[in-house]
This record gives C-alpha cells, sequence and structure tokens, in this order.
C-alpha cells in the first residue's frame, strides 16, 4: 500500500486528519483517502463562526465520481477555511496533509482530540479496513 | 442477486490495479491508477483499451428479420445497407424506451444488435414476445467477448494485429469475419466516447489473445486501459445519452432530442409510433438540454433544477469534464420557460448554482 501517514497527527475513522495548534485545531483528509476519493474537483466549507460537531458533516469534498462529506474530529466553533481549494480543490490531491487543509476549529474539549488515533493506531486501521473489503 | 460475472479480461484488469466494482452483474474496473481524468485525457489524445464484454449481443435471423426489425426500431432500418450500423431506440407502445441499441447489418436476412447490458435480458423477452414470421433470435451474449479500443491512435494499434484495411472502415461501418491477431472477430468503427475508435467483438474463447495482442501493440502507441468512470464522463461530453439516464420507461426517445433516430413517418407501423406522434403534436413537458455551469459546483444525478424559484427539471447526467474543464449536464427541463431564459440554476445540496443552457454535444472532436 502506498500512502503517507504523518507523525503527530490525529485522525478518525472517516479519515481526516486534526493538528493541534494552541486552542485550536486544523483539519483535512488523510492521504489515504484522497487517494481513494480520486482527482478532486469540488469543495464546499464551512462558514466561519459555524459550530460543528465531532462526527457530523462539516464540509463536502467531491470528485468526479464521488461526493463525500468531511466530518468534524471534534466540537468546536470554525475560526478559518481554505478559500484556496475553492479554485484548486486538487491542492488536497497534491499535498493533503499541508496545502490542502480545509478549515480550522476552536477545540472545546481537549480529550476529544486526544481520543483520536494517532499515526500506528490509524496505519493499522487502514490495513484491516483493507483487508474487509 | 446472484454473484457478479467476470468476463474474460478479469485477471488483466486485476493486475493492472484497476479497482473492480459490481456493474450490473459484472465485475468490470470503474478506473486504473492514472485515475479518471488521466484516462479522459488519454482517450482524447492517444489511446485507451476498454472491456466492454457486458454489452449483450443477439442476432435476428430469417426471411422476415427486416420486416420484424422495422416493427420494433424507430429507426427505418430498410435504409441499411450490408456492413453498415444504425443506431435505434427499443421502444413500448406507449412511447417509452425499451432500451437503445446497434444494429449491425450482415445481410438482409441476418443482423447483430448490440443491447445495453442491464437490459439484455429484458430486451429478449421482449424480442421474443414480438417475433412473427420466419425469425429466429439467438442470444449469445454469454459467449461474446467486447473491447472497445478508442481514441486517435486505434487505428493504428488495431492495424497491426490484422491484414484488412482498416482505414476502409467508416465511422459506423463493420467487417464480420476479420482476423484479429488470428482470433475470429467482428471489427466496427464505433464507441462510446466521441472519439474514433473501433469495437471488436469475438468469442470468448479467444478473448484473451485478442485482449494481449492489442495491449502489446498500443505499447509503442501509449495505450493505457480506461475504465466505466471514464467512459461515463467521455459519453456525457460527446452528449450520448445513457439508458436509465437520458432515456427510459418513462422517458421517450424526442424528449432526448434523439428525432433523427425516430422514423416518425416509416412507411411500416413500428412499436410507440402512433403514441410518439401524439405526443410530438401535443408537446413534451419536459425536454433534454445541456447545460453549463457558470459557479463551480457538481452537477450530478437528479438535482432539481430551478428558475425564479420554481422547479422546472432534473439533471439526468452531469459531471466535471476533463476535456473542457468545465462542469456540464444533460437535463430535463421544461422547454415553455426554456424558451425565455438562458439561465437556471441547479440546485447543489442545499444551495443554488448558476448554470446556463448550452448546445450539445459539448465536445466534438475535430477532423
Amino acid at each position: 500500500m502506498d500512502f503517507n501517514v504523518i507523525e503527530g497527527l490525529k485522525y478518525t475513522q472517516q479519515h481526516e486528519w486534526a493538528r493541534q495548534e494552541g486552542d485550536t485545531a486544523v483539519v483535512g483528509l488523510s492521504d489515504y483517502a484522497q487517494d481513494k476519493l480520486g482527482e478532486i474537483v469540488f469543495v464546499e466549507l464551512p462558514d466561519i463562526g459555524a459550530a460543528v460537531e465531532a462526527g457530523k458533516s462539516a464540509a463536502v469534498i467531491e470528485s468526479v465520481k464521488a461526493v463525500a462529506d468531511l466530518y468534524a474530529p471534534v466540537d468546536g466553533t470554525v475560526t478559518e477555511v481554505n478559500e484556496t481549494l475553492l479554485d484548486q480543490p486538487e491542492l488536497i490531491n497534491q499535498d493533503p496533509y499541508g496545502e490542502g487543509w480545509v478549515f480550522k476549529v476552536e477545540v472545546k474539549d481537549e480529550s476529544q482530540l486526544n481520543s483520536l488515533m494517532d499515526k500506528p493506531t490509524y496505519e493499522e486501521f487502514i490495513i484491516k479496513e483493507e483487508e474487509e473489503e | 442477486m446472484s454473484k457478479p460475472k467476470k468476463t474474460p479480461f478479469y485477471d488483466k484488469h486485476v493486475a493492472l490495479n484497476g479497482k473492480i466494482v459490481d456493474y450490473n452483474g459484472w465485475f468490470l474496473p470503474v478506473q486504473f491508477s492514472q485515475g479518471l481524468v488521466e484516462e479522459v485525457h488519454d482517450t482524447r489524445k492517444r489511446a485507451t483499451i476498454f472491456d466492454v464484454s457486458h454489452m449483450g449481443e443477439v442476432t435476428v435471423e430469417g426471411k422476415d428479420a427486416e420486416a420484424y426489425l422495422q416493427k420494433i426500431l424507430t429507426n427505418d432500418v430498410s435504409k441499411l445497407k450490408d456492413n453498415a450500423i444504425m443506431y435505434s431506440p427499443v421502444c413500448y407502445p406507449e412511447g417509452g424506451v425499451v432500451d437503445d441499441i446497434l444494429i449491425y447489418r450482415f445481410n438482409s436476412e441476418y443482423y447483430f444488435l448490440v443491447v445495453n447490458a442491464a437490459n439484455t435480458d429484458k430486451d429478449f423477452d421482449w424480442f421474443q414476445e414480438n417475433t412473427f414470421g420466419d425469425v429466429k433470435l439467438q442470444n449469445l451474449s454469454p459467449e461474446y467477448a467486447q473491447i472497445a479500443l478508442q481514441g486517435p491512435n486505434s487505428q493504428e494499434i488495431l492495424q497491426e494485429l490484422t491484414g484488412v484495411k482498416l482505414a476502409d472502415i467508416k465511422f459506423y461501418r463493420f467487417l464480420g469475419d476479420v482476423s484479429v491477431a488470428g482470433v475470429n472477430s467482428i471489427v466496427s468503427r464505433t464507441g462510446y466516447t466521441g472519439e474514433d475508435g473501433f469495437e471488436v467483438y469475438c468469442k470468448n474463447e479467444g478473448a484473451l489473445n485478442v485482449w494481449d495482442a492489442v495491449w502489446e501493440a498500443g505499447q509503442k502507441k501509449d495505450l493505457r486501459p480506461a475504465g466505466l468512470g471514464a467512459r461515463d464522463v467521455l459519453r456525457l461530453e460527446a452528449s450520448l445519452p445513457l439508458y436509465g439516464h437520458e432515456l427510459s420507461k418513462e422517458l421517450n426517445p424526442l424528449q432526448a432530442g434523439l428525432d433523427r433516430f425516430v422514423a416518425l413517418d416509416k412507411d411500416v407501423p413500428f412499436n410507440g409510433q402512433g403514441a410518439l406522434k401524439q405526443q410530438k403534436e401535443e408537446g413534451f413537458s419536459k425536454k433534454l438540454f445541456g447545460l453549463e455551469m457558470l459557479e463551480r459546483g457538481v452537477p450530478r444525478e437528479n438535482y432539481p433544477v430551478k428558475v425564479d424559484e420554481k422547479e422546472i427539471g432534473w439533471i439526468s447526467s452531469g459531471s466535471y469534464s476533463p476535456t473542457l474543464d468545465k462542469f456540464i449536464a444533460m437535463g430535463f427541463l421544461d422547454p415553455e420557460i426554456m424558451k425565455q431564459t438562458e439561465e437556471v440554476s441547479v440546485l447543489i445540496r442545499k444551495r443554488s448554482y448558476r448554470a446556463r443552457i448550452t448546445k450539445m454535444p459539448f465536445y466534438r472532436r475535430g477532423k
């Protein structure tokens, strides 16, 4: 398998990643998920100030063939969105952990972030999911 | 549901890292590792190979074959010459569509029909119910494999495998009994991509030889595999209808703009003739239009289309178009309202996105 999982990020079972930066978390789609989805052609971003809830859809990411929800990894308030994605959604394919970030959220409860998967756990999770297919 | 069937090329798709899905009861690749967008570009610029073995093949034989086809087809098959191919809808008496098919004429008493995979059994039953006189039908679908070689490099690739001069086979013409890599085949200049190309039909036994030979000859010509995803986008760019989207039991061929394949004034009666004539006179509440998004957003099947907050129809097929780098769609809209406006909005989730009416086909290949 050929996908990149970065050290120091937290991962969800729906393949989002979160990076803690002070009291906010940067959120994006994992490399594995962007590869599965294929060429991304459209991103619908949340509104700044919107309240998002862990496990609920916060953004929509569309490839040529599929529509996928991006779920919020934690509860909180959206503080920033990556507007570059509106014109260059392919950044999620090209640089999922960097330029392809989707939104930032002010974290209410840090324990939610800590309960997400770390790199080795997420790698195992993907391998299991692949086997079940 | 029974387990999906494998085509003779299944192991090839797996070896090429194709992402396999169950498509209408067949295991087929939806895309390969280069991705759908690249597969579309490859088809338009170079050449791609598609496994289309899921398509159904039915032969019609007998003295009354032509008269029989005149009854079940909306197009006028009396105009078809030997070694020529015709596209035609097949209608119910009420005007709705059973299927849209290709008719290959070997001679006036022997025709080869190519039907949609999902409709093969339904079609065959319908064809049987409508027989009369000296007509014998055979469903050869289980025995036949089909390869589509599409793109500007197709002729050069295929020419290496046969002694027949392919340049002489014009668009919508075919030859039977062609030896392709030593395998007896039917070769037609047809496809579902809007690009130049060929479709090769042969019995399952020889199919892998043909695939391997095409693949090998193609290596010097940048041949790559392409899947169902690219096929669907390519046919949308070329505004080719897909059964279940632009045609169905509830949607007739005139609504879908296929007037030139419906010989309403054919001098022999055909299934659906009366109903279609009447509906044409009365006018249609929905007709097929081409749309291009003015705002970034992916129009997809069944999304509502609105004008001034009033719902006037729905999207039947839509996608990002890699060739045009635009978001395009076909949709059934109220033709009366469309006389007054060029602009509509497509409802994507809960938000409206502006779109405008545009001529079809969206893409037409250069000569």
